[in-house]
């Protein structure tokens, strides 16, 4: 069992780094409790996979050192570690038997035959696969080939931790669900670290106890899901989880009130206060679930035109105009509402965050 | 759903059936006309039935021919396969020093095969030549002119000298084809380098082998100009491989029905291994696992 400690890590791929560009992975603290399950979610290329490779020891981090239970680990080979990972694209040795697969980590670590049958047995089972233990590995469907790579991770008596890098790319929507369950299934039963790397915000939030979410090489949050949800402390994190994302509109302030497009929206006066200070581009940024559809005429609200409505069964997605800007409104189903009408909308204060050059201000 | 049949569907094969007919089938079938023949003149030849092929089948020089032939291909298999593994292997994966050896790796490759022929034939000379001077100043007693082992050797190595890149190649561009993952979770499951060999490399090899071990094998089976320009098939018959035999046959002294039966036994012998070898191979990846 393992808490992962990352200290001022730092990666880059070019051998001398200059620019801020240069840069894959800026400098990041990170600690990852034992037994937690966390997710790394971004968008391609944030630097989440050199993240997880630097971690299991296939890249050594430009700066900054990797701690495994307080060890030192930033010089140590993936061999060294009691790390296992799984990759996007199953890799399975195409000549062995499922059996042999599982067995492979063991017999290179020289565990003698009969702990390796016993242990081989008991992941088999927990990973289903031990009717097919005996097939040959080669023409296996994705899903089970995933489930081989991750067992070649669980057979292990000493792994502390598992990194998943997209594991549920290549599998077919109809068995990710199952897979998923699978896995969080492991998760409970073993009680093993569970680092998850995803562009999936639902592959995330259902997985994951923490999310990390990276942009550019940087980590902008870590919360749970919930607190990514209802507080966003970057607007990446604001537009990049939910759907649709967080309406972001560009503002001024005043004393006690944002204004967008010249219509007050009234927030906390400090709020407004350290916006102010900060001098920076202010956005103010909600959720279309918590807009509000309020009577005509309602004091604190503001007009709307509403030029598209989807209905996505349960509730419907509005897209309406503020002067220039775009607001999408998330509506319960009974809500009539008809592309070309105006409404109303409040912006509840508890749920409408000010963003200066991006970061939330509290 | 029935699919409709259509006979003039037919008319779309009949290019590929012509070409294949004026380029393959009609020659060879004028060596199967000949091999039953006896050709006394341009208007004279009597049916002779099997009797070319049972003397050819019992030429004691065919038989020398055939054995010189198939030690000399499986020398060759057993040889440039597992050193155009190893020198693939050793290669760079990236960069100019990539290229580079690429290039260099490829040299003997783009000469003419007389040419290479040529060049082992001064290479090898014990008066003036870099590698026979060498050799009999290390004290071996090497002649290739005079010694029939070191004839056999000398043909070998240059075809060594000559094909291993291709196999280096080949395999080199069967590794590339590799993704990085695969070592990656070696990597992570502790695999030595000979595991990830075995494992990995290996299996992943096999088609590019296949063609290599039947190319190598098809090419050396029938080996002409470099030992005729090296040898001259000499000393004896020390290195007068099938090809060189049949040469001898069929423009030297004129047999043309006996030669024909032996190009068509030639071929089929061709054919056979050639198949042996497919089949082995293909069945090996197949059923590797136990």
């Amino acid at each position: 069992m393992a808490r992962i400690e990352l200290r001022g890590v730092a990666h880059a791929y070019v051998p001398s780094p200059a620019s801020d560009k240069d840069w894959a992975l800026r400098p990041l603290e990170l600690v990852w409790q034992d037994g937690g399950a966390y997710a790394l979610l971004g968008p391609s290329g944030c630097g989440k996979t050199t993240l997880l490779n630097i971690i299991s020891g296939l890249l050594r981090p430009t700066r900054g050192q990797v701690l495994i239970n307080g060890v030192d680990v930033t010089a140590a080979p993936p061999q060294a570690r009691n790390i296992a990972q799984v990759f996007q694209f199953p890799v399975i040795y195409d000549t062995m038997t499922v059996a042999e697969n599982l067995a492979f980590p063991l017999r290179n670590r020289g565990v003698s035959r009969a702990e390796t049958q016993a242990r081989v047995e008991e992941v088999a089972s927990l990973l289903e696969l031990t009717g097919d233990l005996k097939l040959r590995a080669s023409g296996l469907s994705a899903d089970m080939r995933q489930r081989i790579s991750l067992g070649r991770g669980l057979v292990r008596k000493d792994v502390a931790a598992i990194l998943l890098d997209e594991p549920l790319t290549v599998i077919d929507p109809h068995v990710k669900w199952l897979l998923r369950r699978k896995l969080k299934q492991v998760h409970e039963s073993l009680k093993v670290t569970l680092v998850y790397v995803t562009h999936d915000q639902v592959e995330a939030l259902t997985l994951a106890d923490q999310v990390v979410v990276m942009n550019l090489g940087r980590v902008v949050q870590a919360g749970t899901p919930q607190e990514l949800f209802e507080r966003p402390a970057d607007t990446f994190v604001g537009y990049f989880i939910g759907s649709p994302g967080m309406n972001l509109l560009p503002c001024m302030v005043e004393e006690g009130a944002a204004v967008v497009e010249g219509q007050k929206i009234a927030l906390p006066p400090e709020v407004c206060a350290s916006a102010k200070k900060g001098g920076g581009e202010l956005r103010l940024g909600i959720r279309p679930e918590f807009l509000r559809r309020v009577a005509e005429g309602t004091p604190s609200a503001v007009r709307v035109e509403v030029s598209q409505v989807e209905d996505l069964g349960r509730y419907r997605i509005a897209t309406a105009r503020l002067g220039q800007q775009v607001v999408k409104v998330r509506l319960p189903e009974e809500e009539r509402v008809v592309a070309g009408e105006s409404c109303w909308l409040e912006f509840p204060a508890q749920r409408t965050t000010l963003y200066v050059d991006g970061r939330a201000v509290t | 759903m029935d699919k409709p049949t259509n006979n003039r569907a037919w008319l779309l094969v009949v290019p590929v059936l012509l070409v294949v007919a004026f380029s393959a089938v009609i020659p060879l079938m004028t060596v199967v006309n000949y091999s039953v023949q006896d050709i006394l003149g341009p208007e004279q030849h009597v049916f002779v039935g099997t009797e070319w092929f049972r003397k050819m089948l019992r030429d004691p020089e065919l038989h020398g021919a055939l054995r010189r032939q198939l030690g000399y291909s499986l020398a060759v298999l057993v040889i440039e396969i597992p050193l155009g593994i190893g020198l693939a292997l050793m290669l760079p994966m990236r960069g100019r020093a990539a290229s580079l050896s690429l290039v260099v790796l490829a040299l003997p490759l783009l000469i003419p095969w007389n040419v290479v022929g040529t060049i082992w034939q001064i290479f090898a000379r014990g008066d003036i030549g870099l590698l026979g001077v060498a050799v009999n100043k290390l004290g071996l007693d090497y002649n290739y002119t005079a010694d029939a082992l070191d004839a056999w050797l000398t043909v070998l190595v240059m075809d060594v000298w000559h094909w291993t890149p291709l196999v280096a190649l080949l395999c080199y561009a069967g590794l590339r084809a590799i993704p990085e993952p695969f070592y990656q979770a070696a990597r992570i499951d502790g695999a030595s380098a000979w595991a990830t060999f075995r494992y990995i490399q290996l299996p992943r090899l096999r088609g590019v082998l296949t063609i290599a071990v039947l190319l190598r094998f098809m090419d050396s089976f029938m080996i002409y100009t470099e030992p005729f320009v090296l040898t001259g098939g000499g000393p004896g018959n020390a290195t007068t491989f099938l090809s060189q035999y049949l040469t001898r046959l069929a423009v030297g002294q004129f047999d043309l029905g006996p030669a024909a039966a032996f190009s068509l036994v030639y071929f089929l012998v061709v054919l056979l291994f050639s198949y042996i070898f497919y089949t082995a191979m293909t069945q090996a990846g197949r059923s590797e696992a136990r």
